[in-house]
């Protein structure tokens, strides 16, 4: 039995349907992510699941209790706002002590528990401090402390990064995986940001339109997207539109238009559609000054696209290259920037062949 | 540090200074007037705190004021507390039937002639039969004053975070608890600024208070518009000056308030 189990649930706003008919199955010590673009729903989970919104339909079993319909005060959830929503009237004691104060705990117990908590998320010293007395990130530590004081069985993140500025915010995902690993503690974080969740989660639950489109570990989101949808969502990827032409020993043949016939790999499920898309990641299209020689791909197949370098962008870590194939269609191409002199660059102009092997390849239903 | 702040030139300065006259030389007028020995209000003979000696006397004129501080305490507080509870039902309830509507109508007081807010009161007290006096001017004063509280407290409510009640409810408040626990406190000021902004209103009200009010039940101002009727007594002079001052000190407290309002959350109340 998982510690948090969702049942079918719904919950409509008007018309709008914000959850639809939605399942899934939370491990106890799990860090978990719902990733989706804005306005497809995460966040109303989140708010049902903290007692904020209660579901139309369906049921959300925390640890074999129904307790869809239980108000917030009473569930042993714990969120933290996307905005912090710390009480500027209360001092940082005060609001990590808040909730144990409503909780009944013992002076003593409480003192003792703050004093754990301010340790915890490195905010010595700073007690007697009002809110608006604390930068961006120390407030976000407040936030936190004050959501983990309670102990609750779930933690909810909503958005609990998005007010940091990127350094900050780099370092925080490091700090709250390790928090999460060292207590133990069941996370939900909601986010739109990919990084982000392929950084902390342990598995990410991409949601579109009110529905869960997939659940995985960040490398199978990433390298076997369930639908075309989810391949453009998470990372960039090019994609071709063909028709299956051919199919011999898990390997297909795609007649597309843009770019020639593809080598793919067919992977589990099998593809029951013949019109497809074949998608390749920039980073697995490999560019050369001329055709690789049979050996390089190891065994595979290899597809070769002969084009013209149409941009050169470089990033730092790597650069990113757009490949206009004769038939006008783009490749885009990432190559890690491993040497510090770019010997190996490729200029804007050049003729070069953009290839890749069946294996890299996804097929994806239209 | 750098001069931001651009000189006033000779043009600003004069307007300003005109501006600032005609706003407050009448009242400078009447407060040195108030200290003038003299029995004719326009000839002066020299200092003197004879005037406020004789209102100190003035039984009926000590009544009026005692009338009018309380009529202004008690609406205000009354109102106070019902405007209070108006903007957290508009700011906070649930979309009800009919809440713009309500809405609408707890405004109309601010827009209403007095003329006939009064007129209606009168008529209602005279249709239940009720004894005119301290209570129906009290009553009077309360639904003119309540919409200004509501105003205030509703702009401060809007302006503060949703999700501050919902931490509180998040971290074992019930709804009820949440609300005193978080949203009071933090609105308290604007409340404060709404009491006060009722206490001063009910206080230089005229119009209303004479539709309501009954014999030997006169507030000051209508106590001292039937007295300048008759003439004016350099008396009068001190009583408004005792008038100005409270006003001026409750003006100040008020906007120290939203001051502090302002400094806790993201807005102030407009004051």
């Amino acid at each position: 039995m998982p510690l948090l189990r969702i049942e079918g649930v719904a919950k409509s706003f008007g018309n709008f349907r914000a959850v639809d008919q939605l399942s899934l199955d939370i491990r106890a010590g799990e860090f978990f992510a719902l990733l989706g673009p804005s306005g497809c729903g995460k966040t109303t989970l989140l708010r049902m699941l903290a007692g904020f919104e209660t579901p139309d339909e369906g049921r959300i079993l925390l640890g074999g209790n129904d307790i869809a319909q239980v108000l917030p005060h009473e569930r042993p959830v714990n969120m933290m706002f996307q905005n912090y929503a710390l009480f500027p009237h209360l001092s940082v004691r005060d609001n990590i002590a808040f909730g144990l104060k409503r909780a009944g705990m013992a002076r003593k117990d409480i003192a003792t528990r703050v004093a754990e908590m301010v340790a915890l998320v490195k905010l010595e010293g700073l007690e007697k401090r009002k809110p608006d007395q604390l930068s961006g990130g120390q407030r976000q530590r407040v936030a936190l402390a004050r959501s983990l004081a309670r102990r609750p069985q779930v933690l909810l993140l909503d958005e609990p990064l998005a007010a940091l500025d990127k350094k900050l915010r780099e370092s925080t995902q490091g700090e709250l995986m390790e928090l999460q690993r060292r207590l133990g503690m069941t996370f939900i974080i909601v986010t739109h940001d990919q990084e982000e969740a392929m950084t902390m989660a342990g598995r990410i639950g991409v949601m579109d339109v009110g529905r869960l489109v997939q659940v995985a570990t960040p490398r199978n989101l990433y390298e076997a997207p369930a639908s075309r949808w989810i391949a453009e969502f998470v990372g960039d990827i090019n994609l071709f539109n063909g028709q299956v032409a051919g199919r011999d020993h898990g390997r297909l043949t795609v007649a597309t238009s843009e770019a020639g016939t593809l080598a793919v790999s067919e992977l589990w499920p099998p593809v029951t559609k013949d019109v497809v898309s074949v998608a390749i990641r920039p980073e697995k299209v490999k560019l050369s000054r001329r055709a690789p020689a049979l050996g390089e791909g190891g065994s595979q197949a290899i597809n070769r696209l002969e084009g013209v370098v149409a941009d050169v962008n470089y990033l730092g870590g790597v650069t990113s290259y757009r490949v206009k194939l004769e038939t006008g269609a783009v490749v885009r191409a990432s190559m890690a920037n491993t040497a510090r002199l770019d010997v190996d660059a490729y200029l804007a102009g050049q003729r070069v062949v953009a290839w890749f092997t069946a294996d890299d390849c996804l097929v994806l239903e239209q | 540090m750098a001069h931001t702040v651009t000189r006033l030139t000779r043009f600003n300065m004069t307007s300003l200074a005109l501006g600032l006259a005609f706003l407050y030389l009448p009242i400078v007028i009447l407060v040195i007037y108030s200290f003038n020995a003299s029995r004719l209000v326009t000839v002066w003979g020299g200092w003197s705190l004879r005037w406020y000696h004789e209102f100190f006397n003035d039984r009926a004129m000590l009544d009026a004021a005692w009338m009018s501080l309380s009529v202004g305490a008690v609406s205000a507080t009354l109102a106070t507390l019902l405007g209070t509870l108006a903007a957290v039902a508009l700011a906070r309830g649930e979309r009800f039937r009919g809440r713009a509507l309500f809405s609408g109508m707890l405004y109309s007081p601010l827009v209403m002639p007095e003329v006939i807010s009064g007129l209606s009161l009168l008529l209602l007290f005279v249709a239940l039969n009720a004894e005119r006096g301290f209570w129906t001017v009290t009553i009077a004063h309360t639904t003119l004053t309540m919409c200004f509280v509501t105003v205030v407290v509703q702009s401060r409510l809007s302006a503060l975070d949703r999700s501050l009640e919902e931490a509180a409810m998040d971290l074992g408040c019930d709804p009820v608890r949440a609300f005193l626990m978080v949203t009071l406190p933090l609105i308290v000021p604007a409340i404060v600024a709404g009491w006060m902004l009722a206490f001063t209103l009910s206080l230089d009200d005229v119009v209303i208070a004479s539709f309501t009010t009954g014999p030997g039940s006169a507030t000051l101002p209508i106590r001292i518009y039937s007295e300048v009727r008759l003439g004016v007594k350099p008396e009068i002079n001190a009583i408004c000056t005792l008038v100005i001052a409270l006003i001026a000190v409750i003006i100040v407290v008020a906007s120290f308030a939203s001051k502090l309002s302002s400094a806790r959350g993201e807005s102030a109340a407009p004051l």
